[in-house]
């Protein structure tokens, strides 16, 4: 049956009409006669549009109302790319999404407090800016009572994380669903992976290994006319506080697979860094290259590598080895000899992108709770944090001292005329982490 | 001689390329006395300017020859058919896939040192539209020197073709699936390049059965009976042509048709030849459509036009026809397969 056929056959109104769950506290509950689910989106880059049209490819009721970004070009394109959307049968589509999009002008908001304007339409929203928007808009969305699909990173400072761990208490007892774009945790291969590891398969983990070495990231160059706050806003990956360095925005993936499988957070850390390749102004502040020892509770290590740099052996990955055996991929499990435990294959797999948005759509529309993710997403974007600290500052981090940091790389004031916390040089470059004596944490 | 567009009046989806330079990149000549010092599989040995990587390209001769599979063929698909003659320019074909190692100066503007004015016309790296860095890894980690590139799309790969041209002021263009197949059979009518037998593919190609799950150093195996190495496993290979189900049966029945015919516009969906490490052997004839999988974990809109998330197994490789080519008939094929550069 098609999303159309679905809908046309009423199936979708017997499912609202699921009881919701018992859990005490005040309830956030759509009634079974509800509309459409009304979906904003805030954050209108490429990520932001994606999640978009996965949550509009959802087999629930859903509408897309409202739409933000700081720059105006960037929620244009968004739209445009969306209700213009080349959906060929091969690609698994389902005819356009027009029938979805109910975006007018009047709902199209630009600039840095646009977020506040999207919240009023919604019952979803979808936090998808530059990490260093997202405890300011977390904690606007939960105020709100709104349920929430955010991605990773949940922030690039401690001060930051403590906001979206304050606001997940929150979230709990307003029973709204959160889902974060940590999407390993919704993909069929590494969930059978780690179920088979934590029910003792390869013995007591001892150690992983988890890596993002790849060439790097796109650049945007400086262009005449921008503001700096512009043009940092708009080359966002290269600079602290807008991104939290490529350990944070995309090894936190790896990471958070060593958190997953290990049990918890690292109580300490201590790493070693630098930026050997990557060193132009246009590449800001941030690092090309992290290595990270993690330590948790028990003793047992996951060692982190990741490097942004052209031309090299590229992995992204992750392996654990324990006392009877080892996991050396996602997806397979080995003996102490040698001998195949446990193999997944996972081409017919569904796309986790998809799912994590199927699963979240789902649980909406049927009035229940059932994911709470933003704690998650906090832990494993701390522990990314805690890595970067170690490796800018040359020290052993302790997990208390990271969390309790209050060293803050996000402004309190936006604006395009207001000063980012980093300025270049009359050169044109920017300060660069001096470990031995730079401030990281 | 022109001879008009190839397939013509196929039922195929989407639109068929009909400028003048198109159809003299694919024309059968009028006179083949300038090719006939030429053997089957003969090699020329070719460099990227402004490098020292070298590639090889092997003759492949004028030919009427029979695309698809007959009904009796194991393991056939139905879009092996109808049979149909397919006239073919002569035409050279990659001895191997493309490697890392060639792609690679494509990919990086930092490694392409050409420059301008150093050879008999004007090529401007800077004007060249390289890949975008994808999120992850497309090669998902496998070998790279020596290895066959992967996991572009086919409108990269072709990117990477029109990129060549312009280096080298010769065409280089995917081959077409009539191209390939041709290649592939090297001038016999077996499934197989190396005949009927799958057993011995694992002589000739990695496959499945041989390959432990990676593609491997291009031409470390035998290669075909022209010299051509991998045609069977590493990598798949994409082609010109876009898919159609039923791309033969638009083909006139009783002459034979005058091949090949130029793909559609890089949107549409394509095909690869030839099959990958993780696949079975694959024949001659076997046509694989291109996945949405391959592209569903693609987390972006609009979603990568130069890099797959899953197609670690895909690849290509080149054909250049052996007429000459004037710069602008080059410049005039691209500019109507792409668009302007």
């Amino acid at each position: 049956m098609n999303r159309r056929d679905f809908m046309r056959t009423g199936t979708f109104a017997a499912m609202a009409g699921v009881p919701v769950n018992t859990r005490t506290g005040p309830i956030n509950v759509r009634p079974a006669t509800a509309d459409a689910i009304r979906v904003g989106v805030i954050g209108c880059g490429g990520r932001g549009t994606g999640a978009t049209v996965q949550a509009l490819s959802t087999s629930q009721d859903v509408k897309l109302v409202a739409m933000a970004d700081a720059f105006g070009d960037r929620v244009e394109d968004s739209y445009a790319n969306i209700t213009s959307l080349e959906r060929d049968d091969w690609m698994g589509g389902d005819g356009d999404l027009n029938a979805r999009i109910d975006v007018p002008p009047e709902r199209r908001f630009s600039g840095f407090d646009a977020y506040k304007q999207v919240l009023p339409h919604v019952d979803v929203v979808i936090l998808t800016t530059p990490p260093a928007f997202r405890p300011i808009h977390f904690e606007a969305a939960v105020e709100a009572g709104k349920h929430i699909f955010m991605e990773k990173p949940v922030a690039t400072d401690a001060p930051g994380i403590r906001r979206v761990l304050a606001a997940a208490a929150r979230a709990k007892d307003k029973n709204l669903n959160v889902v974060v774009g940590l999407q390993r945790h919704y993909q069929t291969v590494y969930k059978e992976w780690v179920d088979r590891i934590h029910a003792g398969m390869i013995g007591d983990v001892v150690l992983g290994r988890v890596y993002w070495n790849s060439a790097g990231v796109w650049v945007r160059e400086r262009e005449a006319g921008q503001t700096e706050m512009e043009y940092q806003m708009r080359n966002w990956y290269y600079f602290n506080w807008l991104c939290g360095d490529h350990i944070v925005e995309q090894h936190i993936h790896n990471i958070d697979v060593g958190n997953w499988v290990m049990g918890g957070h690292p109580v300490r850390a201590q790493g070693q860094g630098g930026r050997l390749v990557r060193r132009g102004k246009e590449h800001g502040e941030i690092f090309d290259h992290h290595f990270v020892e993690f330590e948790y509770e028990g003793g047992g290590r996951v060692l982190s590598q990741c490097r942004h740099m052209p031309e090299t052996a590229n992995r992204v990955s992750e392996g654990f080895h324990g006392s009877n055996g080892t996991a050396p991929k996602p997806g397979m499990i080995l003996s102490n000899t040698g001998a195949t435990l446990f193999e997944h294959d996972d081409a017919d797999d569904p796309n986790p992108y998809q799912v994590e948005h199927d699963e979240l759509f789902a649980t909406v529309a049927a009035g229940k709770y059932a994911h709470a993710d933003a704690e998650l997403g906090a832990t494993a974007t701390m522990t990314a944090i805690m890595g970067r600290m170690a490796t800018y500052s040359g020290q052993m981090i302790e997990w208390e001292q990271a969390l309790e940091s209050d060293l803050q790389l996000v402004p309190s004031t936006f604006g395009w005329d207001v000063t980012p916390p980093v300025t270049p040089d009359a050169d044109g470059y920017y300060a660069i982490p001096h470990p031995g004596v730079s401030r990281a944490f | 001689m022109i001879r008009g567009l190839v397939w013509r009046g196929a039922r195929r989806s989407g639109l068929l390329l009909t400028t003048i330079a198109i159809t003299m990149a694919v024309a059968v000549p009028g006179s083949r006395a300038a090719v006939q010092a030429l053997g089957p599989g003969e090699v020329r040995v070719e460099k990227i300017p402004g490098t020292e990587i070298e590639f090889s390209m092997a003759f492949m001769p004028a030919a009427t020859v029979r695309v698809g599979s007959s009904i009796e063929e194991s393991g056939r698909d139905e879009d092996e058919g109808p049979q149909r003659q397919v006239q073919l320019a002569p035409f050279w074909m990659g001895v191997h896939e493309v490697t890392h190692d060639e792609y690679e100066i494509f990919r990086f503007r930092g490694l392409d040192d050409h420059v301008a004015g150093s050879s008999d016309f004007e090529f401007d790296a800077d004007g060249v539209s390289r890949p975008t860095p994808p999120y992850e890894d497309p090669a998902h980690g496998l070998g790279r020197e020596g290895h066959p590139a992967v996991g572009m799309t086919r409108r990269a790969a072709l990117y990477y073709a029109r990129w060549l041209s312009e280096k080298t002021g010769r065409l280089y263009r995917l081959p077409t699936e009539a191209e390939w197949e041709y290649a592939c059979r090297a001038g016999a009518e077996a499934p197989f390049g190396f005949g009927a037998d799958s057993a011995a593919a694992g002589d000739y190609g990695w496959v499945s059965g041989n390959s432990d799950g990676v593609h491997h150093p291009v031409g470390s195996l035998q290669p075909n009976a022209w010299g051509l190495a991998d045609m069977h496993g590493n990598v798949a290979e994409w082609v010109l042509d876009t898919y159609a189900a039923d791309a033969y049966a638009g083909l006139p029945e009783d002459t034979a048709a005058l091949g090949p015919v130029a793909g559609d516009p890089p949107r549409g969906r394509g095909l690869v030849r030839g099959g990958g490490y993780d696949d079975p052997p694959v024949r001659c004839a076997d046509r694989l459509p291109e996945l949405a999988a391959w592209k569903r974990r693609d987390p972006q809109i609009p979603k990568s036009p130069w890099w797959n998330t899953d197609s670690p197994h895909v690849g290509f490789r080149l054909a250049r026809p052996h007429a000459t080519l004037t710069l602008p008939e080059i410049h005039a094929y691209w500019d109507e397969l792409l668009g302007p550069s």
